[in-house]
């Protein structure tokens, strides 16, 4: 054993115990706040063993992708919906809970036999030691291309989506039918001094009711 | 001994399994949603340890978990958006309170 592998195997050890570590405290820990960071740490050992499999573009991907914007928008969540509150305890819990972990326990032996007997074909020759980025971005302009095109379009459907389903909900009848007043090109939504009080009607109707600071 | 193709399927294995118990019994739903993220991360492991050790000339695996990643991150933001709608409504982020469907 030179001292290169010596090197993959320490690290990837290292990145597995952090891995596990922190999904397990993902899914344990009380405290929601831990959670969300712990998932980050999650994120990046993933990308640092995306490293020891010659994915530079990917982990580098990972890194932008799920610790720059998922993780974030995932706090931002947290944020928005903060109310500490004590779940009302259940009866049987711990009877679901132990069959969920029996089901899983079992569910990982399976797959890990499946992946120790199986024989599998290994590649000859092993790494090229080719440029990753020029390959992947072969493979999205030709024979991926569709798939790539319809990947946008995805995107720009759940952005779409995200904004109608988060915002606030618009309340027909609070609206003046004001045909003075020039018609704005914003989305109509709910006042936010409305959403205080609740849905009593209390608000000055004098004010202009489409919030346009969103 | 190298790092071999078996290690990588093991740990990919486990985070998922960790990623299911977590989404059948935590009762946040942002944790939840957190659940299916480690679940979509384990399969991303898989995909690109396959690219690496069976198909190391065209690594089609690496695009195909450029895609996973992709989807992912719109699911997050859907996600994400549709827990803060019913934050709205129910007043309540707990799974067992999201009963409207139930029979």
């Amino acid at each position: 054993m030179n001292l290169a592998e010596g090197v993959q195997i320490v690290s990837f050890g290292l990145l597995a115990v952090m891995m596990l570590g922190a999904a397990l405290g993902v899914v344990l820990l009380a405290n929601i706040v831990y959670s969300a960071f712990l998932l980050g740490g999650v994120f990046i050992s993933i990308a640092g063993l995306y490293l020891l499999l010659n994915a530079d573009f990917v982990a580098t991907a990972q890194v932008l992708i799920y610790v720059g914007a998922v993780n974030i928008l995932i706090l931002f969540a947290i944020m928005l919906v903060n109310k500490r509150e004590d779940f009302k305890p259940l009866r049987n819990r711990w009877i679901r809970q132990g069959s969920t972990a029996l089901v899983c326990a079992g569910l990982f032996t399976l797959l890990s036999t499946m992946v120790l007997v199986s024989p599998w074909s290994l590649a000859p020759g092993g790494i090229t030691g080719q440029n990753t980025v020029v390959v992947l971005g072969l493979h999205f302009f030709s024979d991926f291309l569709l798939p790539f095109e319809l990947a946008s379009v995805l995107l720009l459907m759940a952005m779409v989506g995200a904004i109608i389903l988060a915002r606030r909900e618009f309340i027909p009848e609070e609206v003046l039918p004001d045909l003075n007043q020039p018609t704005s090109l914003t989305l109509q939504e709910r006042p936010r001094e409305l959403l205080t009080v609740g849905s009593g009607g209390k608000g000055d109707t004098t004010t202009q009711p489409i919030d346009t600071n969103a | 001994m190298h790092l071999q193709l078996q290690y990588f399927l093991l740990l990919a294995a486990a985070l998922f399994c960790i990623g299911i118990y977590g989404l059948i019994t935590s009762r946040n739903a942002v944790r939840v949603l957190m659940s299916i993220e480690l679940m979509l991360n384990a399969v991303n492991i898989n995909l690109i340890a396959f690219s690496n050790y069976l198909d190391p000339q065209e690594i089609k695996g690496q695009v195909f978990a450029v895609f996973v990643l992709t989807v992912a991150a719109a699911e997050a933001a859907v996600g994400l958006a549709i827990v803060l709608s019913i934050y709205r409504n129910r007043e309540t982020v707990d799974m067992e309170q999201f009963n409207l469907l139930k029979w």
